[in-house]
């Protein structure tokens, strides 16, 4: 399934859009779907979704346990799956790759693995204000049990962190640095090289919440030189129920197991048990097998694209975006200016609670979201009760703008 | 015009008839519904027979959530704190005059269940839920 021109550098979204079943549907009677919310979800292309479904027909059976050969099918096509993924996020080895279930899991992997083991009371975990509830309810959790010190690097009226807040909590010898590499609400991507090395100057590790990132831009985390680095399949063509901790070896080696069951175990007896050697210790009981090969094609499907291509192609679209919203009286856009983020455009309409605005557009065909997308702390600190948030992706295009902007000029009519 | 957004709604949301505060009110309450960020309070002064004589909300929210709160409110006057007890979903639908998804039911309830929870003496952050069930 290659509908798509790898050579020109220049996506065809018309053409792009053809791969997605979901586009052929009506929202509402004679109404197409005009999807802006890929920044909660992205929607599957037919090779993702065939792959599962030929897992199911062809070879489904449990993987590392039979010596039948559809079980050794199963078991390579799960692995080879694990090993696309390594090199698409450029992870030196396969068995750095952990599947979980969401972002969500693998930042709880972290919490409570490496936290429980390795903090003590009074330790220092450095967060950003920008944070989805993801990066930081475990966290909190986590200082219930072990009283940890949590400190925020701080976001700017501009949706930028302040890394001159940052070195300075740098100086109370911090043991961990976790933070979003980009921004669900504002889309503002962070300097998480600068981030990273400034932790490890520091001794600390970091942890990169890179669930909006991979999606939108090529990422090497040997590069980043990430310690930790989650992301979800659901957000960049992939299933839901599947979520990927890259960990570097030596870390997972030395972290205690997370949860405990069937494939994380190398013996079993009755008070006691081995664990298997990574990343299957931290894989117990039967994973999401169909999903992980459902990941893998989604990764085959954006290389082929190119993620450079992606990226280029969302960046315009969200240039465009915001040139436009700003055209529409009582528009209000939350967050940075395009040269610092990717995908996001998040605003309020004057007067309108983006409830309205949200419901409004749905008449026609416009998926956006509206609410505070996870970030309470976020709106808070800027006094927004709600936004209105429209995300795009590879297969979205100007026209989608453009009906956009149509549907707020009807918003104002009603509310004007 | 789509149902949803019909006149009456529109009009109370720009033009609410009912909004302010009650200081000092015989009956003070308010909540939030952290889904949406909509925060509505209550204030009702009483009368020797325990009815309804003064009634106004305020806070910020949708159209749905606030319209309703307008109109809920209105509606009150005169009642005895025993019949607004009694008061239900239904009630709070044909005053809008239209139907609701899931996810704006919970909108257009906020203020009942303010209502009820302030009527029936519950404490801040007691969960109300049952109340307009």
């Amino acid at each position: 399934m290659k509908a798509v021109t790898t050579h020109s550098n220049v996506l065809d979204p018309e053409k792009i859009r053809k791969d997605f079943p979901i586009f052929s549907k009506e929202i509402h009677p004679g109404v197409p779907l005009i999807y802006l919310d890929s920044a909660a979800t992205s929607q599957k292309p037919l090779a993702v979704i065939e792959a599962m479904d030929a897992y199911y027909r062809h070879s489904n059976a449990n993987i590392h346990r039979g010596i039948h050969a559809l079980a050794e099918e199963s078991t390579a096509n799960y692995e080879a799956s694990r090993q696309r993924i390594a090199d698409f996020i450029g992870a030196a080895k396969s068995h750095e790759i952990i599947f979980t279930r969401n972002t969500t899991e693998s930042i709880n992997l972290v919490a409570h693995s490496w936290g429980r083991a390795n903090l003590k009371s009074g330790d220092l975990i450095i967060l950003t204000e920008m944070e989805h509830h993801s990066n930081l309810v475990p966290w909190q959790i986590l200082t219930s049990e072990i009283d940890l010190r949590l400190e925020f690097i701080p976001v700017n009226a501009e949706g930028l962190l302040d890394l001159d807040e940052y070195k300075k909590l740098l100086t109370q010898n911090p043991r961990l640095v976790s933070f979003t590499f980009m921004s669900n609400v504002v889309g503002t991507i962070n300097p998480a090289k600068e981030i990273i090395h400034l932790a490890h100057e520091a001794g600390a590790l970091t942890l990169v919440d890179a669930a909006q990132a991979v999606p939108h831009f090529a990422v090497n985390v040997v590069d980043l030189d990430a310690d930790f680095f989650a992301f979800s399949s659901h957000k960049m063509c992939g299933p839901t129920g599947l979520g990927v901790l890259f960990g570097k070896e030596a870390l997972l080696d030395a972290m205690p197991p997370f949860l405990g069951g069937g494939d994380m175990i190398k013996r079993v007896k009755l008070r006691s048990f081995t664990t298997n050697d990574l990343p299957y210790k931290f894989e117990a009981g039967t994973p999401a097998i169909a999903e992980v090969i459902g990941l893998g094609a989604a990764v085959e499907y954006l290389d082929d694209i190119g993620m450079d291509t992606i990226a280029a192609h969302t960046k315009e679209l969200t240039a465009y975006a915001l040139e436009r919203l700003e055209e529409v009286p009582g528009v209000w856009l939350f967050g940075p200016s395009i040269e610092h983020k990717a995908g996001v455009a998040a605003f309020t309409f004057e007067g309108v609670h983006p409830h309205d605005v949200s419901q409004i557009l749905d008449r026609d065909g416009l998926a956006v979201r509206a609410g505070h997308h996870c970030a309470m702390p976020l709106h808070e600190k800027f006094d927004l009760p709600a936004t209105t948030r429209a995300s795009f992706y590879l297969y979205n295009e100007k026209q989608d703008v453009d009906r956009l902007i149509e549907g707020l000029y009807k918003v104002k009519e009603i509310f004007g | 015009m789509d149902d949803l957004y019909r006149e009456l709604i529109i009009d109370r949301y720009k033009n609410p008839q009912f909004r302010g505060e009650l200081e000092p009110a015989d009956i003070s309450y308010h909540d939030d519904n952290p889904l949406c960020g909509d925060k509505i309070r209550i204030d009702l002064r009483v009368d020797e027979n325990d009815i309804v004589t003064e009634a106004v909300f305020s806070g910020h929210g949708c159209s749905i959530s606030l319209a309703s709160a307008d109109l809920v409110v209105e509606s009150i006057l005169g009642k005895t704190l025993d019949e607004v007890k009694e008061m239900d979903k239904e009630m709070v639908l044909e005053l809008l005059g239209i139907e609701l998804g899931p996810v704006r039911l919970k909108c257009a309830l906020l203020s009942l269940k303010v209502l009820k929870a302030g009527v029936y003496g519950l404490g801040e952050g007691e969960s109300s839920d049952d109340l307009v069930a």
